[in-house]
């Protein structure tokens, strides 16, 4: 592979047609929108000389739900359910992005047990997406031999999450205030035992890959992509930094309480698809690093604090709405959506696994938005996929496109 | 470095757009102005190009409905300094009967799937774009489905009409 293009001239993002005219051997080729290689529904229809694509053209929006309107007749706490399925891989992130987006809007301060509780839930959604990313992108380059080990610890990931809300992958985590309930124990020493278990998993997994040779091969200058050229398409997440340019909303807005933690923002050089790799494995060490000093300070904290009080917003305990007035009313209440926000208008963003996810949200005082639209960091990066695909064998895009890991979900919204 | 504040920011806009442009609000230390279509490129390459402001990321671009408005859409630009790490909201307001803008595809190449959604879902015209197509929405759709007036379920549908919860 040592000949493929490295550097991809962005000239122009026009779709080259030509017709399957035999005379100039162009090949009209339909990658997706169910190709097993694309990892979901994307289409692209690429012309293809010989192994090397010569343009290329995506399609999206195979799995649009319209979200952004169903928010807008829907109460807030309701919307978390649809950001769950933004980004699947992750769906914590969104919902906890989701909710401070709201608190903001609000003004609600949490109790700092709680903000280091969503900090866990954050760091292990981040892990679980990365290894998804990365053990995919290993199999992509042909060793299934990493993937498993990686994805046994993402079942682990999702067991945790299992303990603490009963649900795998579209969590619904939390709620506006805090957590609809406590860690429990089991939820503690799972997330202990996973601190304590992955670092050998990922060693091994960085040794089988980090130095090999086949694997350095077929990744390390495809699909370069320079700092400037990503900066102007709008990249944001490990993509981003893995050309060099050190921008992480943890570090740079930080919010629930990221600037108490010590960790690192890991950049890479390059921005191929190797880099891309390093520096999501590195963001694994860093999220595990955050995990183990987010589990110490919550052992200083309050014990038995899980949300903030904001009876307008926050459910009352069931036991309590069948026996007590009041929280039935607040429960009544909430329920139907009938206490109004604030008329305010503001944008949040949290550091998804993809890059930056940002809410803008105008408010009009009623039971829902009056406009919410999400930045999904994956339909913002993907839009680069096609132009810098000219030029490049197929096999190396396929694998270029492991490595942006770009989600069905998060694209089409 | 200090961070740059947002008067800083108006102080360093006036020295070349005086009286073209008016901050709306600054909620959450974000500040919002608001241009007009004309002057919007103008503003765009200003922030994104003025050595101490550095508005060089483009987070996103999108539209808002207000029917009730005269000029019924508003344009949202989302930049970002990333060395100064401050963010911008810019607003264009437009008429509904032909909501056209320029294209800033001319500054970001990002912009170009930020505009496309904003057609798709608003029919604003982003004037100069390379490639104005639908993106999420089916080719041969006819409404613009974020606009205000087209219904999400049922319009018929009355328990979750406002005054029900004494608005």
């Amino acid at each position: 592979m040592s000949d493929s293009v490295s550097k991809i001239k962005l000239t122009s993002n026009k779709p080259i047609y030509i017709d399957n005219d035999p005379q100039d051997e162009l090949f009209t080729l339909n990658l997706g929108p169910t190709h097993p290689a694309t990892h979901g529904v994307f289409q692209n229809v690429l012309q293809v000389d010989g192994e090397r694509i010569v343009s290329g053209v995506s399609t999206i929006g195979y799995i649009h739900r319209a979200f952004e309107k169903i928010a807008e007749r829907r109460a807030y706490y309701q919307i978390t359910t649809l950001t769950d399925r933004l980004n699947y891989c992750s769906s914590p992130i969104n919902n906890m992005g989701w909710h401070m987006t709201v608190e903001k809007l609000l003004e609600i301060e949490l109790p700092k047990r709680v903000q280091y509780m969503r900090v866990i839930i954050m760091e292990l959604s981040r892990i679980a997406d990365h290894i998804i990313c990365n053990g995919i992108l290993g199999v992509d380059t042909g060793t299934f031999a990493g993937f498993i080990p990686m994805m046994v610890k993402r079942e682990f990931i999702y067991e945790i999450f299992e303990e603490i809300c009963g649900a795998r992958l579209t969590t619904n985590i939390g709620r506006i205030g805090g957590f609809e309930r406590d860690f429990n124990e089991v939820a503690f020493a799972k997330i202990r035992q996973f601190v304590k278990e992955f670092p050998a998993v990922l060693k091994e997994f960085e040794a089988l890959l980090d130095r090999n040779r086949i694997f350095i091969d077929r990744t390390s200058g495809v699909a370069a992509v320079d700092p400037e050229t990503a900066l102007s398409y709008s990249w944001s997440g490990p993509i981003l930094r893995a050309t060099g340019v050190d921008y992480d909303v943890r570090a740079n807005e930080p919010y629930s309480s990221y600037e108490e933690f010590d960790f690192e923002v890991p950049v890479g050089t390059n921005g191929d698809v190797y880099d891309r790799f390093l520096v999501r494995n590195h963001e694994m060490w860093q999220s595990l690093r955050i995990i183990e000093q987010a589990l110490a300070k919550i052992e200083k904290e309050p014990k038995g604090v899980f949300h903030a009080d904001v009876p307008d917003f926050y459910l009352p305990p069931k036991e309590q709405v069948y026996n007590n007035m009041e929280a039935l009313i607040y429960h009544f209440k909430i329920v139907m959506g009938e206490i109004d926000a604030p008329k305010k208008e503001l944008y949040h963003s949290v550091e998804g696994a993809n890059g930056e996810l940002g809410f803008y949200l105008i408010s009009d005082g009623g039971r829902s938005p009056y406009r919410l639209h999400f930045r999904r960091p994956s339909f913002i990066n993907y839009q680069m996929y096609a132009p810098m695909s000219s030029g490049m064998l197929l096999s190396d895009a396929i694998i270029n496109m492991s490595s942006l890991n770009v989600i069905a979900g998060e694209l089409d919204a | 470095m200090a961070k740059l504040s947002n008067d800083s920011i108006i102080g360093r806009l006036n020295t070349r757009f005086e009286g073209r442009f008016d901050q709306i609000e600054a909620s959450y230390g974000l500040l919002t102005i608001e241009t007009g279509k004309e002057d919007i490129l103008d503003v765009l390459e200003f922030l994104k190009t003025d050595g101490e402001l550095q508005f060089g990321y483009l987070t996103d671009i999108t539209a808002v409905h207000y029917p009730d408005l005269a000029k019924e859409f508003a344009v949202v630009y989302h930049l970002h300094s990333l060395v100064n790490n401050v963010r911008i909201r810019i607003k264009v307001f437009l008429d509904g009967a032909y909501p056209a803008i320029p294209t800033a595809t001319v500054l970001w190449n990002g912009a170009n799937w930020m505009e496309r959604e904003t057609y798709d879902f608003f029919g604003i015209q982003f004037i100069g774009h390379p490639d104005l197509r639908r993106i999420l929405n089916v080719d041969d759709m006819e409404a613009f489905p974020m606009r205000k007036e087209y219904p999400l379920e049922d319009p018929n549908r009355m328990d979750k009409k406002d005054y029900f919860f004494g608005r």
